[in-house]
């Protein structure tokens, strides 16, 4: 989230949505203009309260006249900009990366306990996706349980990062982060240790509220028991920023 | 259900499923009378034909192919049916059957009728298809026209592609079903 400026040095900018004359603050991101005017964008890594990621290129727009793609919500604004938000060339884009993300692990939605509460989930309704062209890799991933409260399933990670984010962010306990590349590259807590004998893991369950599918939950939920609650985040997000 | 020459025919059959699917199909409850006078169910679990027909115009499928005779029902299908529509998430995407593909097949089948069984434990050979190493899709395997996804798809949406259909459109579920659904 970028940090708020003083009101007087900040100017404004008009430009162009799928046709429609917009204005806009310049220290803007294209994803926050779209999302003030109902304008849908999809996304997965992008959450509103934590840093910009820019890593699922869900939220890829069009310029007009350039043939360069941008992510949405790692550009701001400028004056004069002609964006596309819903082409077919984007709309394909998308399917494929959300197929991708389908083929890459194990997202059986059926069983998951964030069925019908997932984001990926929506994604793949929104984006048209009914099946799944690239062939699966039926990779195995493992699924640590050592946590008192929660649960994490690799089999479900999008590597999003949000929970790596908002540990840091937030909660500034920096229990997550990165290891590994490629489709070996998974989050993990501490050194790689267990996630229950975590020193620095706070329990506050930030993480699993953020995370937008079955990856992140709580022990003890079933079949699309888990709904997430992210309404903390823009409030302790501005909170710390003020 | 009588045979009539307007009528469009189906076929359906499950291959590695719960039936979940078929059920669903059943759910429509009182608009299957509706159904019943603009569809002629020729082959399928639901009615009493042992053989496929010459050809059909509209197939069915549900469950993924895990088995040799999965993978012959599916080749059938395609070869005696004009249109075919893949039901539901075992079809569509593997789906719970699908999870053991993550495991060596031999340890699957150890510890399915061994490591598990504390009486007589033995594989079965006689009388069962022999299972695939890996299962599959069906668009895997082949091609398919229609996708319906769902665990179960709801009876709402079959309802919808099948009046589609029958009226000449191609039918468009995706805002009536998703994976998982």
């Amino acid at each position: 989230m970028p940090l708020p400026k003083p009101q007087s040095n900040v100017h404004v900018v008009t430009l162009q949505i799928d046709g429609q004359d917009l204005s806009a603050r310049e220290d803007e991101t294209i994803i926050e203009v779209c999302r003030e005017h109902g304008i849908p964008i999809p996304s997965l890594c992008y959450l509103d309260g934590l840093s910009i990621h820019g890593g699922c290129r869900l939220c890829l727009i069009e310029l007009e006249e350039q043939n360069r793609l941008l992510a949405a919500c790692s550009t701001r604004v400028a004056e004069g900009m002609r964006i596309l938000t819903n082409t077919e060339r984007l709309q394909r884009y998308r399917r494929t990366i959300v197929e991708l993300l389908f083929a890459e692990r194990n997202h059986v939605c059926s069983v998951c306990v964030s069925n019908g509460h997932c984001e990926l989930q929506t994604l793949a309704q929104g984006c048209g996706v009914n099946h799944v062209h690239i062939p699966y890799r039926y990779q195995r991933y493992q699924v640590d349980s050592s946590h008192e409260m929660f649960r994490i399933d690799h089999n479900r990670c999008v590597l999003c990062t949000r929970c790596l984010r908002v540990c840091d962010e937030i909660e500034g306990a920096h229990t997550w982060d990165l290891m590994g590349r490629g489709s070996d590259c998974q989050v993990i807590t501490d050194l790689a240790r267990p996630w229950g004998d975590s020193s620095t893991c706070t329990s506050c369950g930030k993480c699993v509220q953020v995370c937008p599918t079955g990856a992140l939950v709580k022990q003890g939920t079933s079949a699309g028991e888990m709904v997430k609650d992210q309404s903390f985040l823009p409030i302790l997000a501005r909170r710390r920023h003020h | 259900m009588s045979t009539s020459a307007s009528k469009i025919t189906v076929a359906t059959t499950w291959l590695d499923g719960c039936s979940g699917c078929h059920m669903s199909f059943l759910d429509m409850d009182e608009r299957l009378i509706e159904l019943a006078n603009q569809i002629d169910i020729l082959y399928s679990p639901l009615v009493d034909t042992k053989e496929l027909p010459e050809s059909v115009d509209l197939g069915i499928l549900e469950g993924s192919v895990s088995n040799d005779e999965d993978f012959a029902k599916a080749k059938a299908f395609r070869q005696h049916c004009k249109l075919l529509i893949s039901l539901g998430d075992c079809a569509v995407n593997g789906n719970v059957p699908a999870m053991r593909n993550a495991f060596n097949l031999d340890d699957v089948i150890e510890r399915a009728y061994r490591d598990t069984v504390d009486i007589n434990p033995q594989i079965p050979v006689e009388g069962v298809p022999r299972l695939r190493r890996v299962v599959l899709p069906l668009h895997e395997v082949v091609e398919v026209d229609l996708f319906i996804p769902g665990c179960p798809p709801p009876a709402n949406a079959i309802h919808y592609v099948l009046t589609e259909l029958i009226a000449g459109r191609t039918p468009d579920p995706n805002q009536l079903t998703r994976f998982g659904a």
